[in-house]
């Protein structure tokens, strides 16, 4: 592996990896906070990709178009989309066991693929990135790299570096970080325990819908690519520890070097590396890396 | 003894007994695959409902003891069911050995995401290899017969012997694991599952406890892999995939956790909605959109049914007598089993 090729394959793992953590951190944050499995997770996804290719045109004609008013239009809805959901699916299940939400969010699952197939259909799309994005800039002499892939990892650290200020350094973060710790408690001291629950998956559901919509045009859009990356960010969200975004963060990183580097060099064995990082680290330490305090 | 429970169950069995006399050839093989199911169902029931071990990867012990029964099969001719059937129970029974005894370090969602990592780790293992043929899977080109002395005393390539051998199987293992629950054992692990600390504290080394209830359940589940491959007569890498040990987990959910019936009544229920949403006779071109349906039937059912489909009588019972219904899955209502 020369220079170039190393460091491209460089960049494609923190492009991976960043891309997870924002999937990962929605998910380890409607875990961590209030306790929900959530395996529709990988569905918002989903509905964040579809969103970019089906969106576009219709914002193209009232809008007059262009990239960003799609993915603000795309967010908008999501933050409904999440608020809604919560409301109807949600809010009567946190008394219940673990394992009914397991079922519900299942459910909901199954029917998001159908309904995505009964609008928009089965086949496979593309989506085209912006014309000021879609160039390359040279790596060496012979290789070079496509913007929108640095465009992506980009969207994913601004978007680290906000929640983790929301997180420590706001109210609201505050009250999310308590709410988390003691729900009763919080409860007593005036605090609207259910707007907040609301609130978080609200974002949850957002940062999915925003990353899947960012990940589109390099992804393509096609059925099932929910369960997908599902499956990927429950690895990452144990492994980081769950509930910590901090360890969501490096645990998507570290899985983005293995899973491409693994391909590159033991292309036989890359699917299994992913789960044998896991177990070795569960093993290791049985709560995670970070454990959320 | 002879409680609604019990009679519940003595009547589903005599019903599965008595339904191949007046079924048709689809109907007896849609049944013997519920019957399969409802076997894997009990095996994590075991491990969720009973020792409240939430495992996510159980699909890899059944695909193991579906795999074994088609490799150690000979090429040419039938294997003899005497000792087909557990060597592959027992190879489930291994892996399940060695998934369990590190898996089990861990606690709660981590032990779910281990026991999967375990499980992906077999998928890949039949997926990626020669050994079990890749994506495309192996065929079981003879299908094991039961011979003592070169006389043929059960031939499973017959659709009714089938039936009936994996009718006798869902008995036993329901019967086996009644019995299980009853005893000092299962009693041992109901207390894991109501307060493991305070086992510990009266003296319990939960550890054996539920490294035992993890390979019995993957022995059983493997059971389940067997018959699945006899059954169909092929093997694929999809009957290790996670989609199945969520499927499984799914139904025992389903039917209600803490209670083999409910085990039982998942499996039926899911297979029979799933096979309600597809039937082209019922829903004409929209039948291919079942998953709709099915999603739909299982939010439902999340909703209405806080204890499952097995809590309903009581719900109804709450209903009609105007009082709550009991807790479920309580620990006072934890231990009672059939």
């Amino acid at each position: 592996m020369d220079l170039a090729t190393f460091l491209i394959q460089c960049l494609n793992s923190l492009q991976y990896g960043l891309l997870l953590f924002l999937v990962a951190s929605g998910l380890t944050l409607i875990f961590g906070i209030m306790g929900v499995i959530n395996l529709a997770h990988g569905s918002f996804y989903m509905i964040g990709a579809y969103m970019a290719y089906a969106l576009a045109p219709v914002v193209a004609s009232t809008f007059g178009g262009g990239f960003f008013a799609t993915l603000f239009v795309g967010l908008v809805l999501a933050v409904v989309l999440g608020y809604v959901l919560e409301w109807a699916f949600f809010s009567f299940l946190y008394e219940r066991e673990h394992l009914q939400q397991v079922l519900m969010t299942y459910g909901l699952i199954l029917v998001f693929e159908e309904l995505r197939s009964l609008i928009v259909g089965d086949d496979v799309y593309g989506v085209t990135a912006p014309d000021w994005l879609s160039g390359t800039i040279p790596l060496g002499e012979v290789m070079t790299y496509p913007v929108y892939r640095l465009f992506i990892s980009g969207v994913c650290l601004a978007l680290a570096v906000g929640m983790w200020a929301v997180f420590t350094r706001t109210r609201l973060g505050m009250m999310i970080r308590a709410g988390s710790t003691n729900r009763e408690m919080v409860q007593s001291l005036g605090i609207d325990i259910k707007f907040l629950y609301r609130v978080v998956f609200a974002a949850g559901v957002a940062i999915a819908v925003l990353a899947g919509m960012v990940a589109a045009p390099v992804s393509s859009v096609y059925p099932g690519m929910g369960n997908q990356v599902l499956i990927i960010c429950f690895v990452v969200v144990v492994i980081g520890g769950i509930g910590s975004i901090r360890g969501a963060l490096l645990a998507a990183l570290l899985i983005g070097v293995v899973d491409t580097f693994g391909k590159v060099v033991f292309p036989q064995a890359a699917g299994v590396l992913v789960y044998v990082l896991m177990a070795l680290i569960l093993l290791w330490k049985p709560d995670g890396l970070f454990k959320a305090g | 003894m002879r409680s609604p429970k019990f009679l519940f169950t003595a009547a589903v069995f005599a019903l599965l007994a008595l339904y191949p006399l007046v079924a048709g050839q689809f109907g007896v093989d849609l049944v013997t695959k519920i019957m399969i199911y409802a076997i894997f169902a009990l095996s994590l029931e075991l491990l969720v409902g009973s020792t409240g071990l939430v495992c996510f990867g159980q699909a890899a012990l059944f695909g193991i003891g579906a795999y074994a029964a088609v490799l150690l099969s000979p090429e040419s001719d039938a294997a003899n069911l005497a000792w087909l059937l557990p060597a592959s129970v027992l190879a489930a029974a291994a892996y399940a050995l060695f998934m369990g005894a590190l898996s089990l370090r861990t606690k709660g969602v981590y032990f779910i995401m281990v026991t999967l990592a375990f499980a992906q780790m077999a998928y890949y293992v039949v997926h990626d290899t020669p050994l079990g043929g890749g994506t495309d899977g192996i065929y079981l080109n003879i299908k094991p017969v039961l011979a003592i002395g070169g006389a043929t005393l059960l031939n499973l390539d017959h659709a009714a012997s089938f039936y009936g051998f994996t009718l006798a199987m869902l008995a036993g293992v329901f019967g086996f694991l009644a019995l299980l629950l009853r005893s000092r054992f299962g009693r041992a692990l109901a207390g894991i599952k109501a307060n493991e600390q305070r086992m510990r504290a009266t003296g319990f080394a939960t550890y054996p406890y539920k490294l035992a209830a993890f390979v019995i359940s993957g022995a059983l589940a493997g059971l389940a892999g067997f018959l699945f491959a006899v059954k169909d007569g092929v093997v694929n890498p999809e009957l290790m995939s996670w989609h199945l040990s969520g499927a499984v987990l799914i139904m025992i959910i389903l039917g209600g956790l803490g209670h083999l019936r409910g085990a039982l009544i998942g499996a039926f229920a899911f297979a029979l909605l799933q096979e309600f949403f597809k039937s082209e006779a019922v829903f004409g071109a929209f039948a291919k959109h079942w998953h709709l349906g099915l999603g739909l039937s299982i939010i439902a059912c999340v909703a209405l049914l806080p204890h499952g489909l097995v809590g309903l009588p009581a719900q109804w019972r709450a209903r009609l007598t105007g009082r709550t219904p009991r807790g479920g899955t309580g620990p006072a209502q934890g231990a009672q089993h059939g």
